[in-house]
């Protein structure tokens, strides 16, 4: 089995605040994340998933076809929005880095032709990062 | 769901490898231009990568200003602009990135309970990493003991 990783770069906006929850709690619990004007990043999403070497092409996936995936469901989604408002998913979700990382998972899980999805890093900044693979 | 967050840390350190063990000629052939006498300095990064559920309220697997506490009492305030041949640490052992990994390594899983510590790597320089595998360091240390 070979692992293959693909980059791609957006930026976004967000902040983070719970309903549920008074003001000073979410500030205490978010700090400066909490600012309801939103701030922002340029995430680095890496994409890594897991096939065979095809003997013919001795690709493990097209990586075009896969960069048209990575672009098509989520790039196009994210980039230059504003994700709690603007991305469906986190109307209702917190859009932390461990949340980004899910749904990115879940946009593209069954998506990438001829390989498993092993997979998905979003770096909110180069010292910062989430990783998810997929795990109940 | 279970989910991974990583977070990088610097600090800048100096070291000499050295080790009474040998004489002067094999510790110059063992280690070549480290062991040069007055020693040399590193702007070393750690990679600590911590798993575990994400918390349905905060989003989040663990309180970052939490780790980042942990770290810097545990190890930056330690090491940061310290010669590590002086620490306590290594009295008994060579600072060889290796060892230093070790530690860290220790330190940390010993103090940090919010969340699984899953990795600890360090960087010597953008070339050279260091990391321990789960097994080997639920093995112990090989490091002098603090």
């Amino acid at each position: 089995m070979i692992l293959l990783t693909r980059k791609a770069d957006f930026s976004a906006s967000h902040f983070y605040w719970n309903d549920a929850w008074t003001e000073d709690q979410n500030v205490a619990a978010f700090g400066k994340c909490a600012n309801r004007n939103g701030h922002g990043h340029n995430y680095t999403l890496e994409v890594t998933v897991a096939g065979e070497v095809d003997p013919v092409t001795g690709f493990v996936v097209d990586l075009k076809k896969l960069k048209d995936v990575i672009e098509r469901e989520v790039i196009s989604v994210y980039d230059h929005r504003h994700l709690n408002h603007e991305v469906p998913e986190f109307r209702t979700l917190m859009p932390t880095t461990e949340n980004i990382a899910i749904a990115i998972w879940k946009r593209l899980e069954g998506k990438v032709p001829g390989a498993r999805l092993y997979k998905v890093r979003v770096y909110e900044m180069a010292d910062l990062f989430a990783e998810y693979r997929g795990e109940a | 769901m279970r989910a991974y967050l990583g977070r990088r840390y610097h600090f800048s350190a100096s070291h000499r490898l050295h080790t009474d063990a040998l004489s002067n000629e094999e510790n110059r052939a063992v280690y070549g231009k480290c062991n040069h006498p007055y020693g040399h300095g590193h702007n070393y990064v750690i990679e600590v990568m911590v798993g575990g559920p994400v918390d349905a309220e905060t989003g989040m697997v663990c309180d970052l200003p939490a780790l980042d506490a942990c770290v810097r009492k545990q190890v930056l305030e330690s090491f940061d602009h310290t010669n590590l041949n002086l620490q306590p640490c290594f009295e008994n052992a060579v600072p060889t990135t290796e060892n230093l990994c070790i530690e860290i390594d220790r330190r940390l899983r010993r103090s940090f309970h919010e969340a699984e510590i899953v990795s600890v790597r360090v960087e010597e320089t953008q070339n050279n990493s260091f990391e321990i595998e789960p097994d080997a360091s639920a093995a112990g240390s090989a490091a002098g003991s603090v």
